[in-house]
């Protein structure tokens, strides 16, 4: 019952400037837990040496292999091909800039986001090599790992409505990522330097709820919530803030 | 000509590379990392299991401290390490987890009151003291003598990087991802800096620093069955090597994991036998037990890795098509510890194997995983041979881990020796300008760019770089794994030496403009082909079993002879590396004695 398995890829080579974007078509024996790893390497070694894909850990640790795969964004080296039809059709993710074919610059992208939401825990304190470390309550310790498990992919920013349609959309991988700091008790800022980051229509407001970025998350992080949460703190903060000051009371 | 110019160059952006990127910012030098791929996406990102530092804060941690960690480390490396670096690094490992705290780790923390671990399959409990509630917890890894293994669930190193990435990018560190070196600059003296090619363009650009180093991680690529990540291929080394005055030092010392899954051989981590996971053969019979009486499926990972061929020598492992294995069970642990505690190991089953680790038994294998050897350095992490060129983490030999290493302590390895051998870089920064030779920059960028013309219009021949690489792996598997002897050592050094004439013919198939993965590889290949000689080359000299470095015709470890340090430099021209020695260890606090596991003969120093 072996099946053979076609594969239509993206090609673009953006530095060369006899290349121009079409589809390429593919066909492979499909073998026994073969996965997209598997197969694009194939593809790359024995048929066509200039295919362009990342691979990293190859293990959906580090995020490097996202792309389209047959019309949703995925890890490569998670989907096996027994899943699949025979005809699959891979695609670069969007929103990124394309570096070639399957290849994107997530990088570019990922960092300007941290810096946007300074991606670090703001402290007054200085650290001191001679004291023992400051306690934390081990149940908060896992929540905030729970968020932190990220692995930065973009599957979720490729399938976000509002990213697609506006550049400074922050996406919800940054909106988790600063969830993760208003959990965490080191983190010093105060609300308003959260609101300030992302009380507008770039940050929380912007989403409009689609929740294609919960559905696309390999790490299966509940972004969801997370979002709902930072929007009805969000609001309240708002609030907060018009109200006049004889009304205000601790929420 | 392209050029970028900054105080401190780290080629690599992984723990090692950005902890000392960051020490030389805070201090107020400019810091730039190259990376193949996003700083995040390094493989330090893999490690699952956690990071070794004697804070003694759990119940079964309790009495730790520097010096029993810095036994456990000696012992481990089978006394192959210097051991002034292992005192280093055991003195500071708990100051290096404190500030990974500061800087926001989620440590696992302790729970007061009874808790139920596992240890051999069995669970039992253990009382945490109330008055440590909230400090740093501890898990056990193989070959300790005390709990001390640092951990966030399990996603250790994934969580460390992102934070320390977070540093970096607070502290100004300028981390410039998708571009590879691939050569270094210097003058046969003085260390300049690198030549780097985009890998989103093609483009080359010369990065001129007083101080470089080399934070690549390991070279497991080298091998087929791999743990590493595909971009493990040696860069760093290849460049070192390249300078025909740095040597690598100890690259015979490469680790094997026990549990690579079958057949993609990702790694399922060490703490599944940590919490009790055990190994059974094609009867599902459990059988380390009776190759390692007391420490059974926790005996370090060299052993288990050699018992595990053993046990599949005698004809009990499980027939797969590709090729034998044997099981590992964690089913007893449950599903609630299975889905939290050990969530990526659930999930790598799940995902990639199609097995439910609650239910099921999972495919493993020894798989290469670890390599000891690198780049050679002083304890400062300065590299033998070029003034100001330094390295850290995997890609050097420290050498903290000799001929092998303890789980839990190459993580830990990459934040402690970041934070001393970056200090020591500022200090050099401190200390020193550099004269940057323009002729060495022309000569080094015009160097690469002939290169990479001469592939193009293959100039040397048509071989394939790819089919080239496949010929390496076959050797090198053959020949140079876990179990090692002089006939198949030769043999493999052999069809190596006809390999690397190969890779010198190779040529590209397409036009190699922009991100052309096939020029990627041409560029490599040639590299990777002496850092596999140096391998078997070194591992067919050293007639003695050491730690990771198992000798069927050579069983027992020889103090009297290979007390040493394999130096390997590579001439240019050359067939082979040229090998020189030098001691383990210039201070003895401890003894060479017996390992205390895994048995063999031991021939002592003045026999």
């Amino acid at each position: 019952m072996a099946r053979t398995l076609t594969f239509n890829i993206f090609r673009y080579n953006p530095s060369d400037p006899a290349s121009s974007p079409h589809m390429d078509t593919f066909t492979l024996p499909e073998t026994e837990r073969m996965t997209l790893f598997i197969a694009l390497n194939k593809i790359r070694e024995e048929i066509d040496p200039t295919l362009m894909f990342d691979f990293c850990c190859r293990a959906g640790i580090c995020g490097a292999c996202a792309m389209v795969i047959n019309g949703r964004p995925g890890l490569a080296c998670h989907t096996k091909t027994k899943d699949m039809p025979e005809d699959i059709t891979l695609m670069p993710l969007p929103v990124f800039k394309l570096v070639g074919d399957l290849s994107v610059d997530t990088g570019t992208w990922f960092r300007g986001m941290y810096q946007k939401v300074e991606s670090w825990v703001h402290t007054d304190k200085v650290f001191d090599p001679a004291a023992k470390e400051e306690r934390m309550d081990n149940a908060l310790a896992e929540q905030i790992y729970e968020l932190d498990r990220c692995i930065e992919c973009g599957c979720c920013v490729a399938a976000c409505g509002t990213a697609l349609m506006r550049e400074d959309f922050l996406g919800a991988v940054a909106l988790n990522r600063l969830a993760r700091f208003i959990l965490d008790p080191r983190d010093e800022r105060t609300e308003k330097a959260y609101f300030d980051i992302v009380g507008t229509d770039e940050g929380i407001f912007g989403c409009m709820g689609l929740l294609a970025c919960e559905d696309v998350c390999p790490k299966q992080i509940p972004l969801q919530e997370q979002l709902g949460k930072l929007r009805r703190k969000m609001a309240l903060a708002a609030v907060k803030n018009i109200l006049p000051r004889f009304l205000k009371k601790d929420f | 000509m392209r050029i970028i110019q900054s105080d401190v160059l780290s080629v690599g952006a992984g723990l090692a590379g950005e902890r000392v990127a960051i020490e030389a910012a805070e201090n107020g030098f400019s810091a730039i990392c190259l990376s193949i791929v996003p700083a995040r996406r390094s493989h330090s990102s893999a490690a699952q299991g956690g990071m070794q530092a004697a804070l003694g804060n759990s119940a079964m941690g309790e009495g730790d401290c520097p010096d029993v960690h810095f036994a456990d480390t000696v012992k481990g490396s089978d006394w192959g390490c210097d051991q002034e670096v292992a005192r280093l690094f055991c003195d500071n490992a708990p100051i290096a987890m404190r500030q990974m705290a500061f800087w926001g780790v989620p440590w696992n923390r302790v729970v007061p009151g009874e808790q139920t671990y596992y240890k051999g399959g069995k669970p039992f409990t253990a009382f945490e003291k109330p008055e440590n509630e909230g400090l740093i917890h501890s898990r056990n890894f193989g070959g300790t003598a005390k709990w001390r293994t640092c951990y966030t669930s399990d996603g250790t190193g994934h969580c460390v990087l992102f934070t320390l990435d977070n540093r970096a990018a607070q502290v100004g560190v300028t981390v410039i991802d998708k571009v590879e070196v691939i050569g270094l600059i210097h003058d046969g003296e003085t260390c300049m800096g690198a030549v780097a090619r985009c890998l989103k363009t093609g483009e080359l650009t010369a990065y001129l620093a007083k101080a470089t180093l080399i934070a690549t991680g390991g070279f497991g690529r080298i091998y087929r069955e791999s743990t590493n990540a595909v971009i493990c291929d040696g860069g760093g080394l290849i460049a070192a090597l390249d300078t025909g005055v740095v040597p690598l030092g100890n690259m015979e010392a490469v680790q094997f994991h026990p549990t690579g899954i079958v057949p993609t051989d990702i790694l399922v981590t060490e703490g599944c036998r940590g919490d009790g996971g055990t190994l059974l053969d094609k009867n599902e019979y459990r059988f380390m037990p009776d190759y390692e009486p007391e420490k059974a499926e926790l005996a370090s990972r060299d052993v288990v890795s050699r018992r595990m061929t053993e046990h599949m020598r005698k004809g009990l492992g499980v027939p797969s098509p590709y090729g034998d294995h044997l099981w590992l069970d964690i089913r007893h642990l449950g599903e609630h510890h299975i889905r939290t505690k050990l969530r990526e190991v659930d999930e790598i089953c799940q995902s990639f194997l199609g097995v439910d680790p609650v239910h099921q038994l999972i495919p493993v294998r020894p798989t290469q995983h670890y390599s000891m050897g690198g780049v050679r350095t002083n304890k400062d992490g300065a590299a033998y041979g070029l003034k100001g060129l330094f390295s850290a983490g995997e890609a050097a030999c420290w050498d903290m881990h000799g001929f092998n290493r303890l789980g839990g302590n190459s993580l830990a390895e990459t934040v402690v020796a970041g934070m001393i051998v970056g200090a020591k870089i500022v200090e050099f920064l401190k200390g020193a300008e550099t004269v940057i030779k323009t002729a060495s920059v022309r000569d080094a960028m015009a160097a690469q760019q002939a290169r990479i013309d001469d592939l193009i219009n293959c100039a040397n021949g048509r071989e394939n770089p790819y089919a080239v690489k496949n010929a390496m792996h076959d050797a090198i598997m053959k020949g140079a794994g876990i179990f090692r002897n002089g006939k198949d050592l030769e043999t493999c050094v052999a069809d190596l030496q006809e390999i690397l004439g190969r890779a010198r013919r190779v040529g590209l198939r397409s036009n190699g403009k922009g991100a052309n993965p096939e020029l990627t590889m041409a560029l490599k290949i040639q590299g990777m082909v002496k850092l596999a000689l140096c391998v078997a080359y070194g591992a067919l000299k050293r007639t003695e079993s050491r730690g990771a470095h198992t000798r069927e015709d050579y069983p027992e470890r020889n103090d009297r002879d290979w007390l040493t340090r394999t130096l390997a430099t590579w001439a240019e021209g050359a067939d082979l590396p040229t090998l020189n020695y030098e001691a383990a260890t210039q201070t003895f606090e401890l003894p060479p004695g017996d390992r205390g596991y895994g048995g063999g003969k031991i021939i002592a120093r003045d026999e």
